[in-house]
């Protein structure tokens, strides 16, 4: 589609925009806290103590980042291609058995740093081949992706209820989990970079996956913007007919384009499952899918964007924490608020504020000669 | 005998699921035929649930509580509209966005409200929809075969119920035989050639819009003041996607609409009777396979392998008027 907007200069695009729209929802999000009868600065103060006030805290805030850099990820790469993938959630959830089944193999007799790289293969592999089925019924027989994933989402949901409960539990628990993992199945803590900052970890779960979170970041960086596969996905999200045109094979880099999504979304099953718990639990993923849309949607699916959008999310996650405990009538449930406001503003409506921003900034740098292509805004 | 009365008891909880069921599919019908995708089915009859056991708690009447529901859904219909006809927004992003602002909102306001730990005040008899029996219920009994299929089966519902039902041929006769249906189909199809006639696109979806916030506020007063006592959080439990399956699945016409939400009720009504109970021919089924199977169904439907499912045409696309 044609954009009858302006050009506009990067800092405006990918810094004031975003911004302008995050504002616009955490101040719905404040009316929200206002119509409970509380005092959104007071939350607010609560969420960014709760957030940052400690090395802990910090390392909280950071362990959930971990986990939404990666569901991020997932969308942003899907979205290059243009396609939509809600199943992030279905994805890591599957692809938890893939990390499970690593550890409960060799977590006896291996290091982690052994178990990790069977892990991280064992979620991409299990997180890819639960997005490959939507990738290809999108590509050979033209089923809307959205719907099959949401619906491939449920069917994870039923499936991993399943293995739960018949397959991978230990015999006589009544729990839905498998068992502990030993030594091997656990990630270490990065105690060591948060104390070059003088900071202490304490009990948080920040562990190495962050570092692979990092990694996965610029791997998806290089994979989009310095690689023939990624030029090919930006083509073909800008324009089908073009990508066809110049004899890209579209349903290859759609079937391609979801598995890599569904590695990444899968990839989150490692922070918790090894990072955390120890052990694979019923409903671990906890919604983290699903932020990975609004993450990519602030971070406007650059790597560079998704790092900070999903520290933010981190730091709503933990610091919704301490506003529940300070603020007992504002639940855990404000981040869902909040998440859906950020989802709505910085998605379905990014170019409401556009306009007017524009108009604001064109008349500040004085630049008139694009004023007409403005007004067909 | 004793079959008999096993087919009667499920065929009445099919009718009892189903009911959400039509009347949101029947929602997402009117949306989605006139060219505006909609996900957020889930998140509006949530809202309207919500509102509805607000208001009936606080007002004592049920017709409150309803009302209440319409009123909510609607105005979450209008922003989903506003984000995906004037903004132009992407459809599925703000659908996606409503359910996550009900899902939560709800809980949050509902919590502030009534301290209940997410769940509005049990309501008494004549805050919710009483269940009616229709006329002469109790002396038909006696008729062999017929009797009981007339008192238990077509009898015995809740007014919602038989507005549910109702709605799939009127929204039949909306959409094919008058002229605001012509339009709405048509703008779903090919809204440039609607523009050409001189009808705003524009006005047409957002009537849409606003047709499929009213049934799915009903679909969520359905929920808090019929089928339960009041709300519980995130009462809908998925029943707004299955809504949605379920209107591929039917490949957006309303009479088959109907048949899919049945079938899907009736899988669901199924699932609960037979937990753990082994079927013959096939032994035991898995409850998580028959929760699963109304969306695996979906997914073949749409891949391709029954009759194939084509959406409207211009669904998903934000009408520009000038190229």
């Amino acid at each position: 589609m044609s954009t009858p907007y302006a050009k506009l200069p990067g800092w405006v695009e990918y810094g004031l925009i975003p911004l302008v729209n995050l504002v616009v929802a955490f101040a719905v999000a404040g009316l929200v806290v206002l119509l409970v009868g509380e005092s959104p600065l007071e939350a607010a103060y609560h969420m960014v103590n709760g957030a940052f006030g400690r090395g802990e805290y910090i390392g909280f805030t950071l362990y959930y980042a971990t986990t939404f850099i990666f569901t991020g990820l997932a969308v942003a790469v899907a979205f290059h291609a243009g396609l939509f993938n809600i199943g992030g959630e279905g994805q890591a959830y599957v692809a938890g058995i893939g990390v499970a089944l690593a550890c409960l193999w060799l977590d006896r007799f291996m290091p982690w740093y052994v178990v990790f790289p069977v892990a991280i293969l064992g979620a991409s592999l299990f997180g890819a081949a639960w997005a490959f089925l939507p990738g290809w019924f999108q590509a050979k027989r033209g089923s809307h992706i959205v719907i099959t994933t949401i619906m491939f989402n449920f069917i994870a949901a039923s499936l991993m209820n399943y293995m739960l409960n018949r397959v991978l539990k230990p015999l006589g628990s009544m729990s839905l989990e498998t068992r502990t993992f030993e030594a091997g199945g656990q990630l270490p803590r990065l105690d060591w970079l948060m104390s070059i900052f003088g900071l202490s970890v304490g009990t948080a779960p920040f562990n190495v996956t962050f570092l692979l979170a990092l990694a996965a970041s610029f791997g998806v960086w290089v994979l989009i913007w310095r690689t023939k596969l990624g030029y090919e996905m930006r083509t073909m999200g800008h324009s089908p007919s073009a990508a066809r045109y110049a004899g890209i094979k579209e349903a290859r880099i759609i079937v391609i384009t979801m598995m890599i999504s569904g590695a990444l979304a899968g990839m989150m099953a490692l922070n918790p499952i090894m990072g955390e718990t120890y052990r694979m639990q019923l409903d671990f993923v906890q919604g983290a899918g699903f932020v990975g849309i609004a993450v990519a949607l602030m971070g406007r699916s650059h790597p560079a964007g998704i790092i900070p959008a999903a520290i933010l999310f981190g730091v709503l996650y933990q610091g919704g924490a301490e506003i529940a405990f300070e603020m007992p009538s504002i639940s855990r449930d404000m981040i869902v608020i909040i998440q859906g406001l950020v989802i709505l503003f910085a998605g379905a409506l990014e170019h409401m504020f556009r306009p007017a921003i524009t108009r604001a900034v064109l008349a500040f740098s004085g630049r008139g000669r694009t004023q007409a292509a403005v007004k067909g805004a | 005998m004793d079959y008999f009365q096993l087919f009667l008891e499920l065929a009445q909880s099919t009718v009892r699921l189903s009911t959400p069921l039509i009347l949101a599919a029947l929602a997402g019908l009117f949306t989605e035929r006139a060219g505006v995708f909609d996900i957020g089915l889930e998140g509006k009859m949530l809202g309207g649930a919500f509102a509805a056991g607000c208001v009936a708690f606080v007002a004592q009447s049920a017709m409150a509580g309803l009302l209440a529901a319409v009123v909510v859904s609607v105005l979450l219909s209008l922003v989903h509209g506003f984000a995906s006809i004037t903004q132009r927004g992407n459809q599925i992003v703000s659908g996606v966005a409503i359910n996550f602002i009900v899902a939560g909102s709800t809980v949050i306001l509902g919590e502030a409200w009534f301290r209940q730990g997410g769940r509005t005040p049990a309501l008494a008899e004549g805050a919710r929809f009483q269940v009616i029996q229709l006329p002469f219920a109790e002396e038909l009994r006696g008729v062999p075969l017929l009797g009981p299929i007339y008192a238990d089966l077509i009898s015995g519902h809740q007014a919602l119920t038989y507005l549910a039902f109702l709605m799939v041929p009127a929204s039949w006769w909306i959409l094919y035989r008058t002229r605001f249906g012509l339009r709405l189909r048509a703008v779903g199809e090919n809204p440039g050639a609607v523009d050409t006639a001189g009808i705003s696109v524009i006005w047409m979806r957002y009537r849409a819009v606003i047709c499929c916030g009213i049934l799915c506020g009903i679909a969520g007063a359905y929920l808090s003041l019929a089928a339960n006592a009041g709300w519980t959080k995130g009462m809908t439990a998925g029943k707004g996607y299955i809504a949605l399956a379920a209107l591929i699945f039917a490949k957006w016409k309303p009479v088959p609409v109907m048949f899919a939400c049945l079938l899907f009720g009736f899988l669901d009504a199924f699932a609960i009777r037979y937990q753990s109970t082994p079927l013959p021919l096939i032994g035991k089924v898995p409850v998580q396979l028959m929760q699963a199977l109304p969306y695996i169904l979906t997914v073949i439907l749409l891949a391709g392998f029954i009759g194939k499912a084509i959406p409207p045409r211009a669904g998903g696309v934000p009408y520009v008027k000038e190229r």
